[in-house]
């Protein structure tokens, strides 16, 4: 059996003066899987993303995780670089806070960097980066840490349909090189179904987990998945649920 | 012609401005202590130059001498209250109460503490209090202006608090310091002139000086000699504290 690496049980989340913001939720992650949390804003997704990184801790129930430090990397929804360093040094900023010798960090950075097709791009820096560029940035610093538990809070959603889906197919094929258990919030139901082994919708108001659904297919999505009868069923079992949910929180 | 016409628009204006002036001067016999035709003053900053520029060298030393001050204290105190919430909520009400109370009216006991004979302590420690307080907020926003994601990364990465000083919130306080800088080193030039009117004595020779100097002999040219100095010297501090802000911040971040 896959081990757990990450759980919430009967986690809420209340936030002073706005009330319940979550809850209660049950989510288990198994090792190595990819999980969507799909929902329209204000859901609780991305709390329920906090709340697995050890970011937020939650009001009531409790959230378990068997990584251990520097295990889990997060990636948020803005690049998130340090303007005063370079792509290489914010990419092995995680390794030199943990202590690494900084030579070996920045070696580790530089492969890491080339890996996301960046590999001539490690003296610039943030402003001198497109959108799509300082998300593989992002995306490497992530990565770096090896981690075993990568979280990824709505990465693609500045960037455009293009850089969209080439950013999708780069994590889907880092992921499978390194096999962290990967959790990302969207709110695009294509690309949840796309890159996710199972999609788990979220209702709001307050947020909770209004179903599941299992894609079929390889890990990595063969060119033409999109058209896929397993797609287009997954798609609509997703939508259905997103409607109704939506229906029933109005 | 369209990228000089900013530089030649303002120009032609003054140079209309002033010779309506010197026109008005000659035509209704304007006394000079009362307003002296700009030939005057040209003739006065001609006589006057060597004095008037070691007069501006005393003001500027003075200013920059006070920014130095400042910055030193400023810095060091924004950072000392920055170390906990606690000592920032009990520090915030005395620096806001210090910083509207006009200069003129701490001027005689700071005159008073540096002692009557050292004026030049006097004006240097006026001008300093000016400058204190934009560096003190720029520096205290600066270190707590901090990218709520990039902190929440440091967290994850459990950096000790040593290294999310030095890593991350000293670098994040750059921009907000260099803000704070540029505009100290300007009020510093207005403090030490309004401190040398205050403490005023011969001790002092800065161009606050020059200017009570020739008003008190009603030489009305000379004292817009030394006004004029004193706006250009304004003007170059102020171009210069620009141009290495925009230089140091393209430094920061790369471009």
């Amino acid at each position: 059996m896959t081990p757990s690496i990450a759980s919430l049980s009967a986690v809420e989340v209340d936030y002073p003066g706005r009330g319940r913001a979550l809850g209660p939720v049950d989510l288990e992650l198994l090792s190595g899987e990819i999980v969507a949390l799909v929902g329209p804003s204000g859901c609780g997704k991305s709390t329920a993303l906090r709340l697995l990184a050890g970011l937020e801790a939650p009001t009531r129930g409790s959230v378990s995780r068997a990584t251990g430090k520097g295990e889990t990397a997060v990636v948020f929804q803005a690049p998130t670089l340090a303007p005063w360093l370079d792509a290489q040094a914010n990419v092995a900023l995680p390794l030199e806070l943990a202590g690494e010798d900084r030579a070996l960090a920045r070696a580790a950075a530089g492969e890491a960097l080339a890996k996301v097709g960046l590999g001539d791009a490690l003296t610039a820096r943030p402003v001198q980066l497109s959108g799509g560029m300082a998300m593989r940035v992002s995306l490497a610093r992530a990565l770096v840490t090896r981690p075993r538990l990568l979280l990824l809070d709505e990465p693609f959603a500045a960037l455009d349909e293009i850089t969209r889906r080439a950013l999708a197919d780069d994590v889907l094929a880092l992921a499978a090189g390194l096999s962290p258990a990967l959790v990302f919030v969207t709110h695009n139901v294509e690309e949840a179904v796309y890159m996710a082994g199972r999609v788990v919708v979220m209702s709001p108001g307050p947020g909770r987990i209004a179903g599941e659904v299992a894609v079929a297919g390889p890990l990595i999505r063969p060119t033409g998945f999109r058209t896929t009868e397993d797609f287009r069923l997954a798609v609509e079992a997703v939508s259905d649920l997103l409607a109704h949910s939506g229906a029933r929180a109005a | 012609m369209k990228t000089l016409s900013p530089l030649i628009s303002p120009l032609i204006l003054i140079g209309l401005l002033l010779a309506g002036w010197e026109i008005a001067c000659a035509r209704w016999a304007i006394p000079p202590y009362l307003l002296p035709p700009p030939s005057a003053i040209w003739t006065a900053l001609l006589q006057g130059w060597p004095l008037l520029l070691a007069s501006a060298w005393g003001t500027l030393s003075t200013a920059l001498l006070a920014l130095v001050m400042a910055s030193v204290l400023a810095c060091s105190l924004a950072f000392l209250v920055s170390l906990s919430p606690l000592m920032e909520d009990a520090v915030r009400p005395i620096a806001v109460t210090l910083q509207v109370t006009p200069l003129v009216a701490i001027a005689p006991l700071v005159t008073i503490w540096s002692g009557i004979d050292h004026p030049e302590r006097a004006v240097i420690g006026l001008a300093a209090v000016v400058a204190f307080f934009p560096i003190f907020s720029g520096a205290l926003t600066g270190l707590k202006a901090v990218d709520p994601d990039l902190s929440r990364l440091f967290d994850l990465y459990g950096a000790s608090r040593a290294q999310r000083l030095w890593r991350l919130r000293l670098p994040s306080a750059v921009p907000a310091l260099l803000e704070g800088h540029k505009v100290a080193s300007g009020l510093a030039v207005i403090g030490a002139v309004v401190a040398e009117f205050v403490a005023g004595s011969g001790g002092a020779q800065g161009l606050a000086w020059r200017i009570l100097e020739a008003y008190n002999r009603l030489q009305t040219a000379r004292v817009f000699a030394a006004l004029l100095t004193l706006a250009v010297m304004g003007v170059v501090l102020h171009a210069l504290m620009e141009l290495a802000e925009r230089r140091l911040l393209a430094l920061w971040r790369g471009r």
